[in-house]
C-alpha cells in the first residue's frame, strides 16, 4: 500500500511500489488527463506535476512519490488558482482558454503535456520569450505539428495572465486585441 | 439515452471515499452506442434520408456521417454543411460515431476523401430533408412552398407571418421514410452563412480540459489487458514472426498474467495493466529472425536491380525530343521508409461472444474492418459491429487494423473482453510505413524557357494488404494490395502541372514481400516524387539563368497551379534571381526554394527558406509558406491548421525522419531512434487559402507536402549550390553533399 497525494486528495493504492505512476492514474484512478505516449520519458504524453515540477508519470515509480504533491491536468484549474492567488478555482486555465481560443489543436492528444507544461513554465515565468518557449517546450513532442499554434496560445495566456494580475495596464491590454 | 457501457466496477473504494476533488468520469458518452436507433447491421441504405439525418423533438438534428475525424476537423465541418443546408444553427446539430450498425458507408477516410467525397453527400442529404420538410409545412401552415422561409429549424411563411412551425413539431424522432427525390435544390453559395467561416472546432474545449474520451480511454465491463509479444522492429513483410519456443514460466511472478498463442500470434493478457505491460517485457521467447531484409545500405540496389512490374502510367508525344532540346537535366534521387506512428500507440477493445463481436478502434474504414475481423475469428459479417474511436492523428494507415485484430483474437480466446494497446515499440517497429522510392527523371527545354519533354522513372512497392495479427494467427501468407494508382507513380505531381508536349511517365513495381510492410503516409510517396522531379525543374531554370518562380510561371498555363504557386511567392516576398546566385565560402549560409505538387487532387505551392551550417550540416528550416487551392473550404481555420500541420511534417520527414533497419529488423523504435520535430526545430509557417467559393470541395488535408518538401530541397541548392540526393537531411548526408 503507498499513499498518495493527487490533486490535493491523500489517496492509498494497492499498486506494488515500482509500478510506474501513470498506470495508477490511468488504470486505477481512471483519471483521462495523463496519458500513455512511449513509456520512455521521450514524448511528455503522461505528464504531470509533481511539488509543481513537470514529472514523466510513465517512468516514475509511486515508491519515489510518497510525502509529495501530484497534480494531474484534473486537478490544474485548483492548482493554478492556488498558486495565482485566485478567489475561486477557475473553469479553465488561462493556457487551455488560449489553446481554444488560438484553435491550436488536431488530434490534441499531446495536449495533458503541453497544458502541464506550459502552466509549469508561466507560473515560473509570466513572460517569457519565444526562446523561452520553445527551450521549455522542446522535450514535449506532438506528432499533428501543431508547435507553431501552441507557440502563439502561450504567448496569449501569458499576456491574460500578466492582464489580470496588473488590472488595467492599458500597455498590455492593448496586445490582447 | 441509455448507457451501454459500464465502467468496470471500481475496485479502488478508498478513492471514492477520499472525496470529490478528483475527477473522474464514468459517464460514458453514451449517445456514442445509440443502437436503439438501428439495431441492424449495417451499412444502410445510402439514398434513404433517414440513414443521414434524424430530426429530434426540440429542433434539433443528428447526422450521421460516414467518415472519421482524425483529428482534422471533419465532423465539425461536415455538420456545417449540413447545418448550412437546413438552416439549423452549429448548436442545434450533433454526430455520433461511426458505427456500422448506425452509420452510412462513406467509404474510408482516406485521400483527403472526407470533405471532397462527404461534403457533397452530406449537403444532399440535408437538402432532401429540408425540402421534404418544407413540403410538410405547407400542407400543416396552408401557405405557398415559395413563401417559406427557415431560420434555425423554425419554418415562417410570408404571408402569414403570425403562423409558424418547425422542424421538430413536423417530424420529431420520427422516420422519414422516404428515399432521396433528386430534385432539391441546393443553396446558392452567395447565401451561405456557415460554410466557407472558421466555425470554432466542437471537440477542442472537451480537449482542452482533458474530458474528452479517446479509444485509449474506453473500458468495458469485466475487461482484460493485453499487449502483443513480437520481436522488436518487424523483418521481410513475407516472414511474419515464428515462434521457436516460448517459456510461459518465466511470467509466472506476475499474478495473473497469462500467454495468449494462436500458431505465431503470441500476446499477454493480465487484469492490470502493468502487469500486462510487465509481462509482455518480461515473457522469454525465442524467435527465428531471418537475415533476408536489404538493410538501409542495399535497400536501393536490391529495388532497383530486382524483377519489377512495368507500367507506363502516360505516354504522349515523343521524349526523344531531349535529346535536340537545349537545356537538359537528368536526376536520380532516393526517399527513405517512414513511419506514422501516432502520438499515442494504437488501441483497440473488443467484446466476442459465441455469436457475436463487438470490435471499438480507430479503423478508418470500419466496413472493411467487419470485413477482415469477421473473416479472422471465422464469423458472419452480419454479426460484427464495428464502431470507430477516434485516437492520435495517425496519418494514414498506422496499426489500427492490426490492433483490432489483435483485441479480437485475444478477447475470443479468454472468452472476455480485452484491452489492447501496443507499446511504442510495437508502433514503431510494426507500422506498415510509407514505401521507400527511387526517382530518376530526364526533362529538357528550349532555350525560351519553354519545357520540352519530361521522362520519370520510379520504384517502390505496393501496400501491405495482411495485417500481421492475421497473418501470424492464420498463416495467411503476405500479399500486397492488387495495382491501383494511388500506390504508383503520381502523374499529377510527376510534371503533370506543366505545360509539356512530350511526357512519358513508368511505374516500377517492385514486388514487395522481401520488404517492409507499406501502406499510405499522408501524402504517400509524394515527397519523393516532387523531391526528384522539381529538384530537376529547378536545374533547368538554374542552367537558363531563369529565376525559379518565373520559370515555372512560363510553364503552367493552368490558373489553379498558377494561383497556388503565385499565392506561396507572394507570402514569402519572393524577389526574382537565378538560384545559388549568392553562394559563398561563409560556414552558415541561407537559401530560399520554391516548388509544387499535391497528391490526387487540389494543388499545393510552397516556399522555403532554409539555413546550412557546412561545418557541422546541421540543416535549419527558417520558414515555410505553404498555399491550397482545395476547391470550395468549408471551415477555413480547420485548413490553415491542416496546412500548419502539413508544412510543419513535411519539416520533420525532410530533415529527421527515416525508418532504419538491419537484415533482421527494423531498429527505429521510438523518438530516440526515430526522431520527429521539435519546438525548437520548428520554422515560422505561413498558411495560405486560395478559396474557390464556386467549386467543390476537393481536399485539404495532404496536398501541399509535395510542394514543402521541394521547396526545401531547392533552398539547399540556392544556399549551397549543391543538390541533396536522398533526404532526411541529416549531418553526415549534408556533409557527404558538400564534399563532393
Ligand atoms: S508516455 Fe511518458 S513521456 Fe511519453
Ligand atoms: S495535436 Fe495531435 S499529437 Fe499534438
Amino acid at each position: 500500500m503507498t499513499s498518495l497525494t493527487i490533486n490535493g486528495v491523500s489517496i492509498d493504492v494497492e499498486a506494488d511500489s515500482d509500478t510506474p505512476l501513470l498506470y495508477v492514474l490511468t488504470d486505477e484512478l481512471l483519471l483521462q488527463g495523463p496519458r500513455f505516449g512511449c513509456g520512455l520519458a521521450q514524448c511528455g504524453s503522461c505528464s504531470v506535476l509533481v511539488d509543481g515540477i513537470e514529472t514523466r508519470a510513465c517512468v516514475t515509480p509511486i515508491a519515489t512519490l510518497k510525502d509529495k504533491s501530484i497534480t494531474t491536468l484534473e486537478g490544474i484549474t485548483a492548482y493554478y488558482a492556488a498558486k495565482s492567488g485566485l478567489a475561486s478555482i477557475p473553469q479553465s486555465t488561462p493556457v487551455q482558454d488560449a489553446l481554444v481560443a488560438e484553435q491550436a489543436l488536431q488530434c490534441g492528444y499531446c495536449y495533458n503535456g503541453m497544458i502541464i507544461k506550459a502552466t509549469e513554465l508561466l507560473l515560473n515565468n509570466p513572460d517569457p520569450s519565444d526562446a523561452e518557449i520553445r527551450s521549455a517546450m522542446n522535450g514535449h513532442l506532438c506528432r499533428c505539428g501543431t508547435y507553431p499554434k501552441i507557440i502563439s496560445a502561450i504567448k496569449k495566456a501569458s499576456l491574460m495572465i500578466r492582464v489580470a494580475q496588473q488590472g488595467e495596464d492599458d500597455t498590455i491590454t492593448e496586445g490582447l486585441a | 439515452m441509455k448507457k451501454t457501457l459500464t465502467m468496470t466496477p471500481v475496485k479502488r473504494r478508498s478513492l471514492l471515499k477520499a472525496g470529490g476533488a478528483l475527477i473522474i468520469n464514468f459517464n460514458f458518452q453514451t449517445t456514442t452506442f445509440g443502437q436503439e436507433q438501428r439495431p441492424l447491421a449495417g451499412p444502410p441504405d445510402p439514398e434513404q434520408i433517414d440513414s443521414w439525418i434524424a430530426i429530434h423533438q426540440d429542433n434539433t438534428a443528428t447526422v450521421f456521417i460516414g467518415f472519421a475525424e482524425l483529428g482534422q476537423g471533419c465532423s465539425t465541418a461536415l455538420l456545417q454543411v449540413a447545418a448550412e443546408e437546413l438552416d439549423l444553427s452549429m448548436a442545434q446539430i450533433g454526430t455520433i460515431g461511426l458505427d456500422t450498425h448506425i452509420t452510412p458507408n462513406q467509404g474510408g477516410t482516406y485521400s483527403s476523401s472526407a470533405m471532397r467525397v462527404g461534403g457533397p453527400q452530406i449537403q444532399r442529404a440535408a437538402a432532401e430533408a429540408r425540402q421534404v420538410l418544407l413540403q410538410m409545412a405547407t400542407e400543416q401552415l396552408k401557405v405557398d412552398f415559395d413563401s417559406l422561409q427557415v431560420e434555425n429549424g423554425i419554418i415562417y411563411s410570408n404571408e402569414t407571418k403570425t403562423r409558424n412551425t418547425s422542424y421538430g413539431e413536423l417530424i420529431g424522432d420520427r422516420q422519414f421514410n422516404l428515399a432521396f427525390s433528386g430534385n432539391a435544390p441546393l443553396k446558392n453559395p452567395a447565401d451561405y452563412k456557415l460554410v466557407a467561416t472558421p466555425f470554432p472546432r466542437k471537440d477542442f474545449p472537451l480537449k482542452a480540459k482533458g474530458t474528452y474520451r479517446y479509444i485509449q480511454h474506453l473500458r468495458l465491463p469485466n475487461m482484460l489487458h493485453g499487449r502483443i509479444v513480437r520481436p522488436r522492429g518487424q523483418g521481410a513483410y513475407k516472414n511474419g514472426v515464428q515462434v521457436v519456443d516460448i517459456n510461459e514460466a518465466s511470467i509466472a511472478s506476475i499474478p495473473g498474467a497469462r500467454v495468449i498463442r494462436r500458431s505465431n500470434f503470441v500476446g499477454v493478457v493480465a487484469e492490470k495493466e502493468w502487469d500486462a505491460v510487465k509481462a509482455a517485457q518480461q515473457l522469454e521467447i525465442i524467435w527465428d529472425q531471418p537475415d533476408s531484409l536489404p538493410g538501409n545500405e542495399n535497400l536501393f540496389t536490391q529495388m532497383e536491380k530486382g524483377l519489377t512490374n512495368e507500367r507506363v502510367a502516360v505516354e504522349q508525344g515523343d521524349v526523344s525530343a531531349f535529346n535536340e532540346a537545349f537545356v537538359k537535366s537528368e536526376f536520380k534521387a532516393y526517399g527513405p521508409y517512414q513511419a506514422h506512428v501516432p502520438f499515442a500507440p494504437n488501441c483497440a477493445l473488443a467484446d466476442v461472444k459465441q455469436n457475436s463481436a463487438l470490435v471499438m478502434c480507430s479503423s478508418q474504414d470500419i466496413y472493411n474492418t467487419r470485413t477482415s475481423i469477421a473473416n479472422l475469428l471465422g464469423m458472419e459479417t452480419e454479426k460484427v459491429r464495428v464502431q470507430f474511436h477516434d485516437g492520435a492523428g495517425t496519418f494514414g494507415h498506422s496499426c489500427w487494423d492490426d490492433v483490432a485484430q489483435a483485441a479480437a483474437l485475444m478477447s475470443s480466446m479468454v472468452g472476455q473482453p480485452v484491452r489492447v494497446q501496443y507499446m511504442r515499440w510495437d508502433e514503431h517497429g510494426w507500422d506498415t510505413y510509407g514505401p521507400a522510392h527511387i526517382g530518376k527523371t530526364r526533362i529538357s527545354a528550349d532555350r525560351n524557357g519553354k519545357l520540352v519533354s519530361y521522362e520519370y522513372e520510379g520504384w517502390q512497392h505496393h501496400w501491405s494488404l495482411i495485417e500481421t495479427s492475421e497473418q501470424t494467427a492464420k498463416g495467411t501468407p503476405a500479399a500486397e494490395w492488387p495495382p491501383f494508382p494511388a500506390q504508383q507513380i503520381n502523374p499529377r505531381t510527376l510534371g503533370g502541372m506543366y505545360d509539356i508536349p512530350n511526357r512519358y511517365l513508368l511505374n516500377h513495381h517492385v514486388p514487395g514481400l522481401d520488404y517492409l510492410k507499406g501502406a499510405w503516409l499522408r501524402s504517400p510517396v509524394d515527397l519523393s516524387f516532387s523531391f526528384v522531379s522539381e529538384q530537376a525543374i529547378d536545374d533547368l531554370a538554374f542552367q537558363l539563368g531563369i529565376d525559379p518562380w518565373q520559370f515555372r510561371q512560363q510553364n503552367i498555363s493552368e490558373f489553379h497551379w498558377l494561383g497556388v504557386l503565385n499565392a506561396a511567392a507572394k507570402a514569402a516576398n519572393w524577389q526574382p534571381r537565378p538560384a545559388a546566385e549568392n553562394v559563398s565560402n561563409a560556414a552558415i549560409v541561407r537559401g530560399r526554394g520554391i516548388g509544387v505538387g499535391t497528391h490526387l487532387a487540389s494543388y499545393g505551392g510552397a516556399v522555403a527558406e532554409i539555413e546550412v551550417n557546412k561545418r557541422t550540416g546541421d540543416v535549419r528550416i527558417l520558414h515555410l509558406c505553404g498555399a491550397i487551392d482545395a476547391g470550395l473550404v468549408v471551415n477555413t481555420s480547420n485548413v490553415e491548421n491542416q496546412i500548419v500541420g502539413q508544412l510543419v511534417q513535411t519539416a520533420s520527414r525532410m530533415l529527421l525522419e527515416e525508418v532504419t533497419f538491419n537484415k533482421t529488423n527494423v531498429t527505429s523504435l521510438d523518438w530516440a531512434s526515430y526522431p520527429i520535430l521539435r519546438f525548437e526545430q520548428c520554422p515560422e509557417i505561413t498558411p495560405v487559402i486560395v478559396q474557390r467559393l464556386n467549386e467543390a470541395p476537393s481536399g485539404a488535408g495532404e496536398e501541399v507536402m509535395a510542394a514543402a518538401a521541394a521547396a526545401i530541397a531547392n533552398a539547399f541548392f540556392d544556399a549551397t549550390g549543391k543538390r541533396m540526393t536522398m533526404y532526411p537531411f541529416t549531418p553526415e548526408r549534408v556533409l557527404q553533399t558538400l564534399a563532393v
